[in-house]
């Protein structure tokens, strides 16, 4: 299995050598957003508000931590399922984001937008939310603090193990993945 | 008749709602450590031995296992010679989950409204089924429900005709569908039978059995074992990266059921599938 260690945010360039099915250690700053954020991200660049932070190059990670204990920077933290944004993506990654984390599959749109925009869509491990959190060092609510869990927050990683699973040259590491298992 | 009163309810709750987020149940601890020896897939290893790292770090440092902790799904049998005094009892449980949530620093993932979406900041109301048992105990089952999985579990309205073939076959869709958005390996809760709300309630309490265990009725238990094997040949593996554990057990529950249906309810759980039990 190949390892790499990537830094964010990931530019084109970076996103552009990635392929499906590499395992990467993630260290730098990456930004959280779910299904209101998204929502309201949408309603701003559908009015005059414009979007809380520039995405072109960012990552955005799925996911609503639960709330931190004392001394602990944040609670659990792993991926929420992707699909649910869909919907917003393929506009998002136009405007110039760099990655996703999550988890689960995604649109014919988004696998697209992400091909035609050499992005990258990476997985982390669904239900290990402890474990992730200890690789985030800091966090802080950005933009949308009325959403409690669902804020948009400012994460800084520390080798942060994602799966490639979508690149821009069109590879989906959960089609090709499940076939050699297949019986 | 036995008189209990409904803060000892609510005590018990708040204490299984923490447990429940934070330690695996004795059976799901069993399988999964069972499916990381087994895997065969190199990567779906790597993600199994993840996911018993997590574990250690949730119980050491009290960090809940995914930070989808749920909507609580109690179960409430109370024992027909019980009564229950100093207050209403839903509002007891509403109490205990209140309580939990807060103190356990569990994530608060409850809307007050399916399409105005205001979360109600304490995580209730939760979803209480009650049953009437002989007796003058009570069981209360404490299961929070995460919707990476409950998203992907489906209710099928199959004809007579469809027969065993026809719920195997809705089985197996529902679990291709689902892939990796239900985290797997994932358990399923199969209900076969009653009415379209009865099959749902059967495949939920399907998920809260012991993992591993086996129906009684003999056609049952084989459809179990054979479930387990099909959905495992899928290949979808843990995390849906491709492998050989994608389900670490398929249990279903029966019910009579009328003479022109065949009513089968699917409810995938992820590989966090918690349920805590208590005999009050």
């Amino acid at each position: 299995m190949m390892e790499k260690h990537v830094a964010a945010p990931i530019t084109k360039d970076i996103a552009r050598t990635l392929r499906a099915g590499e395992y990467i250690y993630l260290t730098g700053t990456i930004y959280t957003a779910r299904d209101a954020a998204h929502k309201r991200m949408e309603e701003a660049l559908s009015g005059d508000e414009g979007l809380p932070l520039d995405v072109r190059g960012q990552v955005i990670y799925y996911m609503g931590p639960s709330p931190a204990r004392e001394g602990r920077p944040i609670g659990s933290a792993g991926p929420t399922t992707a699909s649910r944004m869909d919907r917003y993506t393929p506009r998002l990654l136009d405007l110039g984001l760099g990655a996703m984390i999550g988890k689960g599959k995604r649109s014919k749109e988004v696998l697209e937008a992400i091909v035609r925009n050499e992005s990258v869509y990476l997985a982390a491990v669904g239900g290990a939310g402890a474990l992730i959190s200890k690789c985030i060092k800091e966090s802080e609510v950005v933009a949308y603090d009325d959403l409690g869990t669902e804020a948009i927050r400012k994460l800084t990683v520390e080798n942060f193990p994602v799966i490639v699973v979508a690149d821009c040259a069109g590879n989906n590491l959960y089609e090709t993945a499940i076939k050699e298992y297949e019986r | 008749m036995r008189t209990i009163d409904v803060d000892i309810i609510t005590d018990n709750i708040k204490e299984m709602c923490i447990e429940a987020n934070h330690f695996l149940s004795k059976d799901m601890d069993i399988a999964m450590k069972e499916a990381a020896r087994n895997e065969e897939a190199p990567i779906g290893k790597q993600i199994l031995e993840q996911l018993q790292e997590n574990l250690k770090v949730a119980a050491d440092d009290m960090i809940p296992i995914c930070q989808d902790t749920g909507m609580a799904v109690v179960f409430i049998e109370a024992g027909q010679d019980v009564h229950f005094t100093g207050g209403s009892l839903e509002e007891a449980v509403n109490e205990g989950v209140r309580k939990g949530y807060a103190e356990g620093f569990l994530r608060k993932s409850v809307v007050s409204d399916p399409i105005i979406r205001e979360n109600t900041k304490d995580n209730t109301p939760a979803v209480i089924h009650y049953s009437i048992v002989p007796g003058d105990k009570v069981t209360v089952k404490v299961a929070p429900k995460g919707f990476g999985s409950e998203n992907m579990s489906r209710v099928f309205m199959l004809k007579p005709a469809d027969g065993l073939d026809g719920v195997k076959n809705a089985v197996l869709t529902a679990v291709r569908d689902a892939g990796p958005n239900a985290c797997p390996p994932m358990v399923v809760g199969v209900g076969i039978g009653g009415t379209f709300e009865k099959c749902a309630l059967l495949s939920k309490e399907a998920l809260t059995r012991e993992v591993g265990s086996q129906a009684d009725i003999p056609w049952v238990s084989e459809l179990e074992e054979e479930l387990l094997q099909r959905i495992n040949g899928l290949g979808i593996g843990p995390g849906g990266l491709g492998g050989t554990t994608t389900a670490l057990a398929v249990h279903v529950n029966t019910y009579p059921t009328h003479i022109a249906g065949l009513p089968v309810a699917v409810n995938i759980c992820c590989h966090v599938n918690r349920h805590v039990i208590r005999e009050i």
